[in-house]
């Protein structure tokens, strides 16, 4: 059994909004090479929890470190460090492939020849080879949302966030994304991911359900279904998110 | 310093590859210093002046050939009396007259002494000033001509009267065209982003889907900003009368009608670049950098139309603050009433329809 | 009620073929579900329908009107919810539901019976800005708005999309009572378990229908056995069914992966594989034949397309 290495600690991680409690004093710990799936209903406090992850909100209280760094003092080295990818911002779509992976190879400082290789690799591995010079406007969701995850993997970050990647996306597609996924992981990135499809939870390894603020469950798909007496994922999220008093 | 590069190039790829926008943004800086440099003169010509010649002699002849001759004014000859010449002057007919009394030649023989009545159009300061400045030339020429010679010095004065504006304020000339800048600006700004907005934004979508007429949106989107616009009116006038000194001579409720025709003018002329814009980007772009040039070069009151090459000339009668110039200026300063500006006000009423109605034509109920 | 006839559309002048050769009819009091990804061209079609774009050919009539020449009669008629929220932010909730049953003539009392059980789960916030709004409320507001004037037919283009499981199930739910009413209810959506709640359901992408039947029906016409495999180490477990039988197609369902045995006929395949999977050193070995849902037929169609 190896031992598990944390690279996100999160310990009672809160944040307000004048009298609205949006995140409240979450405690969880993800570990290296894991695939955790970050699950809640909308207005749970999921996006909230995220943006605080990834250095671009500062909490009202609690502590947590991303990859090591500290998430009041060190965002810019957090940013230095993760991958993101979301579904309403990816790519600029009036750039082309190629030129969409060399700037945002530019951007996380990967050298000339670096770039050049990875670059290679990535189209080859996604089957982009007629497609470097369209504009990723152009092209399919699918096509571009898997070019999406390879580029926000492209400098290899510690922790990849991503929100509600495969949104929309052919079932077939859908199942290629979670493949790039798996790889990535095997790898040693760790993925974090929200999604709305709760067969995707199962792909995770432990999955964390977030109801008004609070994570209402923590473990493995097969512990939270076992906790839950239910059959599929599905049913516990029903579970906890019927009891939300938030939101909608 | 490589990550900087990085953006520096990603920007240039985004904003050369927006072909509309490019447009725009040079051609139309293209456009107008063109039509600036041709248009752009300070200088007068072809003035219309009128001369009223009581004396008919040799020395008035003298002086009023030496007028003809000069390039600076076009001499109508003409015997008015004091009630046609006004009304001359009121509606804009001439800028200028210069009166010869009736025993001129004789005054100068007997009493070495004459005077010439100048009377200018005051309402734009810098031309009467220019313009009488060049008739006291060519009158003072003539003087040292007379004095060559031994003898007594003669001695011609010219009286000047500047009508309207005695003080030759600033103001006059600019107050009615600020309002007319600021009123057409405003209109135009405000609803050129209304229509393509709810394109933008997609509540034109379920709009659409309904019973609905394109004349309710068209009139619904103009009706508020009418009467904004008129709160602006009447902020104008209040502050040129009581802060700049410069009161109404004429009829405010004329005015205030004349600038209610002019704010519907530019409010459906801000529909239709609504309607025919893709992007409020573009909107704001056509109605500010599209509108604002033309309406300053345009409308006369920075630069004299009649200067300009023909070609200009008539492409200002397209231009609405051109009349709505002349209306203002008509009214505030000169206290011309509707008689004397039925003309510009058709005109406007006529832009206002043509207008109105290619909106309502390339309105479009799809979606593309 | 709803009859489509060789749509097709293009956009860019021909380059891309958003919709292809489409024909399908939904009958009165249906609920019809056009199930397909982002892309697949529900929203052109969805658009066509409520008259806002002309197909480039084909025929098609809602309520017994021609999209293209009758389109004010069916504008006045149906109710349209598009992809994306489409009602004034900076207008209330009430004001936003009054403006638009004036437009259609009518007032909010008039019909207020029909969206009265989803208009009292927001009626609390009545006075708020849509623009101020969840994202659960919004959609809920513009299903109000498109059912105050009490449309004969109601489009609602992807209205759960980004929404979570349970108000989506929720949704569905009010879409169901607002069936028995009797209004003709066409809805797209990317979602496959959504596809069983509709009566009618066609299957849509890259423009093209792969498949129109009831849920059932479509279930029933998936042409092979498929199983469900299960076993310790599922990403190891996805690898080496790939290798098993090249030409078998396996992937990933939720905690389970389908493999799909066609043309596997009198073979015992839950024993077979059973024992090779026990060779290869995996525990807990589950082999489960089992009826086949809307989204293994959708990838079943997909992937026979590209092959």
């Amino acid at each position: 059994m190896t031992l598990k290495e944390p690279v996100i600690t999160v310990e009672n991680l809160t944040k307000r909004f004048g009298d609205f409690i949006a995140t409240n004093a979450i405690t969880f710990d993800v570990y290296k090479g894991e695939i955790f799936g970050f699950l809640g209903a909308n207005g749970a406090g999921k996006t909230t929890a995220m943006r605080m992850l990834c250095g671009l909100s500062v909490p009202s209280s609690g502590r947590a470190t991303v990859a090591g760094f500290d998430i009041y003092r060190q965002t810019e080295q957090i940013k230095r460090h993760i991958g993101y990818m979301s579904q309403k911002f990816s790519l600029y779509e009036d750039l082309t492939v190629a030129e969409n992976i060399r700037f945002f190879g530019g951007i996380y400082g990967l050298s000339n020849h670096q770039l050049q290789s990875k670059s290679e690799a990535l189209i080859e591995r996604l089957g982009l080879q007629a497609e470097r010079g369209k504009l990723v406007g152009e092209l399919p969701l699918g096509w571009k949302q898997k070019l999406a995850f390879s580029v926000s993997i492209l400098h290899e970050p510690r922790i990849v966030f991503l929100d509600e990647p495969t949104g929309g996306v052919d079932p077939v597609t859908r199942r290629q994304f979670w493949a790039l996924i798996y790889d990535a992981a095997a790898s040693g990135i760790t993925v974090f991911v929200t999604t709305h499809y709760m067969d995707e939870a199962e792909y995770c390894n432990r999955v964390s359900i977030m109801v008004d603020g609070c994570i209402n469950a923590l473990g493995t798909p097969s512990e939270l279904k076992q906790q839950f007496n239910e059959p599929s994922m599905d049913g516990v999220f029903y579970q906890l998110a019927r009891r939300a008093k938030r939101g909608d | 310093m490589r990550q900087f590069i990085a953006f520096v190039k990603k920007e240039f790829f985004h904003v050369l590859r927006d072909r509309r926008t490019l447009l725009i943004l040079f051609g139309m800086p293209l456009a107008q210093i063109l039509i600036f440099g041709f248009a752009l003169t300070n200088e007068i010509k072809n003035a219309q002046v009128v001369v009223i010649d009581h004396a008919r002699d040799d020395a008035s002849r003298h002086i009023i050939n030496r007028l003809a001759a000069s390039s600076y004014f076009e001499v109508r000859e003409n015997v008015m009396d004091k009630n046609r010449m006004e009304a001359a002057f009121k509606e804009g007919h001439i800028k200028l007259a210069v009166v010869f009394p009736a025993r001129f030649q004789s005054d100068l023989n007997h009493q070495n002494y004459a005077q010439i009545q100048v009377i200018a159009d005051a309402s734009d300061p810098n031309g009467a000033t220019t313009l009488t400045a060049y008739v006291s030339s060519i009158i003072q020429d003539y003087q040292t001509e007379l004095n060559k010679g031994n003898g007594l010095p003669y001695r011609i004065t010219p009286e000047v009267r500047m009508l309207y504006n005695p003080q030759l304020k600033g103001a006059p000339n600019f107050v009615p065209g600020v309002m007319a800048l600021v009123l057409m600006l405003i209109s135009v700004m405000m609803t050129a982003i209304s229509i393509v907005r709810e394109k933008e934004t997609g509540t034109m979508e379920v709009l659409l889907v309904s019973p609905f007429k394109p004349m309710w949106v068209i009139l619904a989107k103009a009706l508020p900003y009418l009467l904004l616009s008129l709160v602006n009116v009447l902020s104008i006038l209040s502050m040129s009368i009581w802060v700049l000194d410069l009161p109404v001579a004429g009829s405010w409720l004329l005015l205030f009608a004349e600038s209610t025709l002019f704010i519907i003018t530019c409010l459906t002329l801000g529909i239709f670049i609504s309607i025919k814009a893709k992007s409020q980007q573009v909107a704001m772009l056509i109605s500010l950098m599209g509108m604002l040039l033309p309406t300053m070069m345009f409308s006369g009151f920075m630069f004299p139309i009649e200067n300009m090459p023909v070609p200009l000339q008539i492409f200002a009668n397209i231009v609405p603050a051109k009349w709505f110039y002349i209306i203002v200026k008509s009214i505030m300063i000169k206290g011309v009433g509707l008689e004397g500006i039925w003309r510009e006000t058709l005109t406007l009423c006529g832009i206002t329809l043509f207008f109105f109605v290619i909106s309502l034509k390339s309105f479009k109920i799809r979606l593309e | 009620m709803v009859r489509l006839k060789n749509i097709t559309k293009t956009y860019n002048h021909g380059a891309v073929k958003a919709v292809d050769d489409v024909s399908f009819s939904v009958e009165k009091g249906e609920l019809f579900g056009l199930i397909g990804p982002d892309g697949a061209g529900k929203s052109s079609i969805f658009r066509m329908l409520t008259t806002l774009l002309i197909p480039d050919k084909g025929s098609a009539t809602v309520a017994g009107h021609d999209i293209v020449n009758d389109y004010k009669l069916i504008r006045s008629k149906v109710g349209y919810m598009p992809g994306r929220f489409s009602l004034y932010p900076d207008l209330s909730i009430e004001e936003n539901l009054d403006f638009f049953a004036t437009v259609f003539n009518t007032t909010v009392k008039e019909n207020y019976h029909l969206i009265e059980d989803i208009y009292v789960q927001i009626a609390p916030f009545h006075k708020r800005r849509a623009g101020r709004l969840s994202g659960g409320m919004k959609q809920k507001l513009a299903l109000c708005c498109a059912l105050i004037h009490k449309p004969t037919v109601l489009f609602l283009d992807e209205p759960t999309t980004g929404v979570d499981p349970v108000s989506r199930r929720e949704f569905w739910e009010m879409l169901k009572r607002l069936r028995q009413q009797g209004i003709t209810i066409l809805v797209s959506t990317p979602y496959m378990d959504e596809a069983s709640l509709c009566d009618r359901i066609a299957l849509i992408q890259h423009g093209r229908i792969l498949s129109i039947d009831t849920p059932q029906g479509i279930a029933a016409a998936y042409p092979n056995s498929l199983y469900a495999v299960k076993a310790t180490d599922m990403p190891r477990l996805i690898r080496v069914l790939s290798t098993y039988y090249p030409h078998m197609h396996s992937y990933l369902f939720g905690e389970v992966i389908h493999l799909d045995a066609r043309g596997m006929g009198g073979y015992n395949l839950p024993d077979e594989l059973t024992q090779f999977l026990t060779a290869e050193g995996f525990a807990d070995i589950e082999v489960k034949p089992i009826a086949p849902t809307i989204e293994d037929c959708f990838i079943n169609m997909l992937v026979r397309h590209d092959t």
